[in-house]
């Protein structure tokens, strides 16, 4: 809401600057948003008289005028198109100066040649004043505007125009009336209405006026007034206000009802009394009623909008904004004007779902005083007969079901309990009263109080309590530290925290990257399972972010772009976070961990440049990240295939035999689709990683280790997994240490077999092998590999 | 007699002609073996008359311990030579730069998270987590924010489907865990929110850390206590801090936190919009009705509750100018961090 400083100091005046009047509403709740002056700053602006106009001798656009400042005429070019002999203009006299915008000095107003006409000061439009932000002609000022008085004076603009950035609670400081009984009671001052009185009722003329919503519309007035002057001009402080306010001047009927507007807070509507058939019903729409509003847009109303109606159907939406066909116009005689309460459940969302969004619904929505209504039919009333003439009929006024009435106890004790201050018993009902409570009950330990027609927002203590710490200060709260009752916390063992997880993968050089949750559909797809059931959002910022993410690859994979387009080869991501997808009953929601390799080596240099890093480089840090919670032994991997990765390149990761992720690398059609380098990608489920064991220590033997090496040749088709399994197995339990040696291919090895070389070591915990029993192991180990594999030994 | 002579001469000659160990030892075998030239001599003696071995037998053992000593300084000479020359040969250029891993990072929001949740850990507080798609009564209804609440227009949601959102905050995870729960609480959520809104300042998706304390007596000025002690504990520098009333459905009362600005500290600059304030974070007593709907009694606890965003927070920490940069994971970036 935006509202003129000097507005406010009508109803209650505090001995405050406006800067300090910012900062005291701020800390009361009521931000302020912003503050600016209602004009520019300038100096010899005066009100003048355009005697005659002439055309310029040269320029066709430009006319030359005589202007009366009320001591002589001068002449001036102006090449504003309203201008006209005879009307009040702002005439900023030669010698005027004018404060520059960015602070950067002023301008002075002088004498000059303009296109061979001499030119006096200069005439004024309202952007030139920084009234407006821009204008399309002189501002026009009435015609019994007195000549030769300084502008700032006559339109009173040393004025500040306030923004308030409102929380949706305080609907009540949406007017004036609220916002002065805020800022009185903030500051202790009393607040002092401007006067109004009740207009005279010169005709008998009523309308029938029905509610058959009762719980959505408490109260509903009408009134006729005939014979409204819709030509007559809005008076000049009218007109300023609603300036200073944010609204634009219009006719005097939308004029006075926006002014009620700002000053109670109070939504009107005016329809042409002349096209309303019969009656009108406060009504929910029917199935399939339509209505065409008054800014043109046709609407089919949901069956939960409230609506006003006649005979003929919906001609408002309540609260919302009017329809077309009844709006006031140019024509409009008679008018019908309507000052409801309707109920916020009733209009909250709905001008949203249409959207809409009016001065009338942002007040409905947030509740308007339903005891209001009488006062503000009868403010407006008076301002349109000032202004307009007309005659009014009496008010009509139809009762819906009106709100209950709450009452709550406020608790003494609370207040230090809750807030860590004490407020004394006397200030508390000053504050209470300021704001419009009304004591019904006090002992010495509750004070029980009626809650005001318009604090919607006020139900319980907690809610007292907040407007005691509001209006005596947040600031005056101290500050302490409360105690503790809580048991200390477990330091789980059999956990890794993921804060360790992500320092191992820094350390192996990896860097953490966080991507967007939502991806593209067709890169989804790619590293999916075509059956997959992906969560869709229903209402996606962009098509590019429309699904959530059931791998974390994928958006790995579109950093490896990004990057690759700003030339960094060279790289080791990994994300953390949920994956999506929907299950039986629910959503899967599973944090992964996954990583991305290309480019060089880790630790490429001088000495071993070019050589690019592999499915195992990625392999080897994943054990690594394994070895972590000394959980390497758990750890299976056996070859496999998943969408987006190299079909032969590619395994599935076991962890205590249940699947734990996938590793693979990218698959090469998809490479070369998006354009990339090799790249080597892994995911795993992070609570497979997180686990650790709890360390049982044990004596080291004392005995010394035998090592022996074993070298095979074995058919390709045998996996060293399957080599090593059978090996462990035959080389005894007191085999200590297993280590693939070499893998060699070629020269004297047949074209589809492979050499393996291993590294086998033994240790008794008690005492020193011999060879003897070392060689009865290898001899066994050889003849498992011989009869499992065909496994020749290597000459 | 002149034979020795010569022979030593010659010997002691040969000793200093030698270039290397192994020659050195041929020479010592030469003269000084077994069978060496000058052991013969002494062999030789038993051939002398009586009165005059011990006198040639003192001359021959001078001989030989002079070559003996003559044999041992230049090995010692050659040792000294050859370690030198090889030491030469292995000279390395120390400059070149050493072999290392190039070391990876972490990301600014996961940097600071980490920060704030040890700070809140060191107070006591607990960490928790919660799903990320919710329902709509954890995430609105049990937070005290009913359909066509006016609070609802502020949260631009995702649905996933009718009922089921992205979270637009991390408090519906408050809401589990007084649910499974006794209290007291005392914890942190840290995560993933959603909001459908982009722009300059706006991401759809961001992180945020909401916190959670339900006790006997829990008083505002508790809240303010802990909420001043993390800012200050956070930006490591005693900022001003300042509570004003505001508005959130799910506390009451309510507070918007501002901090002065840790650009001009407070004198005005663009980075605070010359308020010298900067808006951090929200907070406020937990509103009761919530409390209730999660089972707790509110006769005998109360608490309170706050919010604030990552992503600010670092922004003000490491002068972040866009937030943008966050999510488009350019390395370059990120690496400032590592």
């Amino acid at each position: 809401m935006i509202f003129s400083e000097s507005w406010l100091r009508e109803w209650v005046n505090p001995p405050l600057g406006s800067a300090e009047l910012a900062e005291r509403l701020t800390m009361a709740g009521l931000e302020v948003g912003g503050y600016a002056s209602v004009a520019a700053s300038f100096s010899g602006v005066i009100v003048a008289e355009v005697v005659a106009v002439d055309t310029h001798p040269v320029a066709e656009s430009l006319r030359v005028c005589q202007v009366d400042d009320g001591v002589s005429r001068h002449n001036v070019v102006c090449g504003a198109p309203n201008v006209t002999a005879g009307m009040k203009a702002s005439y900023a006299i030669a010698g005027a100066r004018f404060q520059l915008a960015n602070g950067a000095g002023d301008r002075e107003i002088g004498v000059s040649d303009i296109r061979g006409v001499k030119s006096v000061g200069m005439l004024c439009s309202a952007a030139e004043l920084g009234m407006e932000e821009t204008s399309t002609g002189l501002l026009e000022l009435p015609a019994d505007a007195p000549v030769g008085l300084d502008i700032r004076n006559y339109l009173a603009l040393e004025d500040t125009s306030f923004e308030l950035d409102l929380t949706p609670n305080r609907g009540d400081c949406l007017g004036m009336l609220g916002l002065a009984r805020d800022v009185g009671a903030m500051l202790r001052l009393d607040v002092a209405a401007p006067p109004a009185s009740e207009p005279a009722v010169a005709i008998s003329d009523e309308f029938p006026i029905r509610i058959s919503a009762s719980k959505e519309c408490p109260r509903y007035l009408g009134r006729i007034i005939r014979g409204i002057d819709l030509e007559a001009k809005t008076p000049l402080w009218m007109q300023e206000k609603l300036r200073r306010g944010g609204l634009r001047c219009i006719d005097p009927v939308v004029d006075v009802t926006n002014f009620v507007l700002l000053e109670l807070g109070q939504p009107l509507h005016a329809f042409d009394f002349g096209k309303l058939q019969r009656y009108i019903d406060v009504r929910l729409a029917h199935p399939g009623e339509k209505l065409t509003l008054l800014d043109g847009k046709e609407l089919e109303l949901s069956p939960d909008t409230l609506v006003i109606a006649d005979d003929g159907g919906a001609v408002a939406m309540a609260g919302i904004m009017g329809g077309m066909n009844t709006a006031v116009s140019e024509q409009t005689i008679d008018v019908f004007l309507e000052c409801a309460s309707f109920a916020s459940f009733a209009i909250a969302g709905r001008g949203r779902a249409a959207g809409l969004q009016t001065d009338a619904s942002q007040r409905y929505e947030r509740g308007v005083d339903y005891l209001l209504q009488r006062r503000a039919m009868a403010r407006a009333t008076e301002l349109l007969l000032q202004i307009g003439g007309g005659k009014a009929g009496p008010v009509t006024e139809a009762l819906g079901e009106a709100p209950e009435i709450r009452k709550v106890n406020l608790r003494m004790a609370s207040i230090g309990r809750v807030l860590g201050v004490e407020i004394s018993r006397a200030e508390v009902v000053d504050i209470l009263n300021r704001l419009g409570f009304t004591l019904t009950e006090q002992s010495s330990d509750v004070i029980s109080v009626e809650v005001p027609s318009f604090r919607y927002d006020v139900a319980i203590e907690a809610d007292l309590l907040e407007e005691l710490a509001r209006i005596h200060g947040y600031d005056k709260l101290p500050l302490t530290m409360g105690l503790n009752r809580r048991e200390m916390g477990r330091a789980p063992e059999r956990e890794i925290s993921l804060g360790r997880i992500r320092g191992h993968l820094v350390a192996l050089g990896y860097q953490e990257v966080v991507n967007y949750s939502f991806i593209e559909p067709g890169l989804a797809a790619s590293f999916s399972d075509e059956d997959a059931a992906v969560v869709q959002l229903q209402n996606p910022i962009s098509r590019d972010m429309s699904v959530m993410r059931d791998s974390l690859m994928p958006g790995l994979v579109q950093t490896l772009q990004y990057n690759l387009n700003r030339q960094q080869e060279n790289l080791r991501l990994f994300e953390t976070g949920l994956a999506f997808g929907r299950e039986a009953n629910g959503f899967r929601q599973e944090p992964m961990l996954a990583g991305l390799i290309t480019g060089g080596k880790e630790g490429n240099n001088w000495s071993n440049a070019g050589e690019k890093a592999d499915f195992f480089d990625a392999k080897g840090d994943l054990e690594s990240l394994f070895g972590l919670g000394g959980r390497v032994c758990g750890l299976r991997f056996s070859a496999a295939a998943r969408p987006g990765l190299h079909p032969g390149q590619c395994a599935r990761i076991l962890f205590d035999d249940e699947l734990a992720g996938y590793i693979g690398a990218l698959h090469p059609g998809l490479q070369r689709e998006l354009e990339l380098p090799a790249a080597f990608l892994f995911e795993l489920r992070l609570d497979a990683l997180c686990r650790q064991q709890v360390p049982v220590a044990a004596e080291p033997s004392r005995f010394p280790e035998v090592s022996r090496d074993l070298a095979i040749v074995i058919s390709e088709k045998f996996e060293a997994s399957e080599i090593l399994e059978t090996v462990r197995e035959a080389a005894g339990p007191l085999l200590t240490g297993l280590r693939v040696l070499d893998v060699y291919r070629g020269g004297a090895v047949p074209a589809d077999s492979k050499s393996i070389a291993l590294g086998l070591t033994w240790q008794h915990p008690s005492r020193t092998l011999g060879d003897v029993e070392i060689d009865q192991v290898i001899n066994s180990t050889i003849k498992a590999l011989q009869e499992r594999f065909n496994a020749s030994l290597r000459n | 007699m002149t034979d020795l002579e010569e022979l030593a001469a010659e010997a002691l000659a040969a000793i200093e002609r030698s270039g290397d160990e192994m020659s050195l030892e041929t020479l010592r075998v030469h003269y000084l073996g077994r069978k060496g030239l000058l052991t013969a001599h002494l062999k030789n003696l038993g051939s002398l008359p009586a009165e005059q071995r011990p006198a040639a037998g003192q001359k021959i053992n001078l001989a030989k311990s002079r070559l003996r000593e003559a044999i041992e300084t230049r090995r010692q000479t050659l040792e000294r030579e050859s370690l030198d020359a090889r030491l030469q040969a292995e000279k390395i250029d120390v400059t070149l730069p050493g072999r290392r891993r190039a070391g990876g990072g972490l990301h600014p929001v996961t940097i600071t998270l980490d920060r704030i949740t040890r700070i809140f850990r060191a107070a006591g507080y607990e960490v928790a987590e919660g799903p990320e798609i919710e329902d709509e009564y954890h995430n609105f209804e049990a937070l005290n924010i009913p359909l066509n609440h006016p609070a609802r227009a502020m949260h631009d949601t995702f649905y996933v489907e009718p009922g089921t959102v992205l979270r637009t905050h991390t408090s519906p995870v408050q809401v589990h865990v007084m649910e499974q729960g006794e209290p007291p609480f005392r914890m942190i959520c840290p995560g993933r929110v959603y909001r459908c809104d982009s722009d300059l300042t706006h991401t759809p998706m961001f992180h945020q850390v909401e916190g959670l304390l339900v006790d006997l007596e829990v008083s505002m000025s508790d809240m303010k206590g802990a909420i001043v002690s993390f800012l200050r504990a956070f930006f490591e520098e005693e900022l001003e801090v300042r509570f004003r009333p505001s508005y959130f459905p799910f506390t009451e009362p309510s507070a918007e936190v501002d901090m002065s600005c840790v650009s001009c500290g407070g004198k005005g600059c663009r980075i605070c919009g010359r308020t010298g304030w900067l808006e951090v974070m929200g907070c406020g007593l937990v509103h009761p009705r919530v409390l209730e709907m999660s089972k707790v009694d509110t006769n005998v606890y109360n608490g309170f509750a706050f919010g604030l965003g990552v992503e600010r927070l670092a922004m003000l920490r490491y002068q972040v100018g866009d937030l943008r940069m966050y999510f488009e994971n350019d390395v370059r970036f990120l690496r400032q961090f590592n």
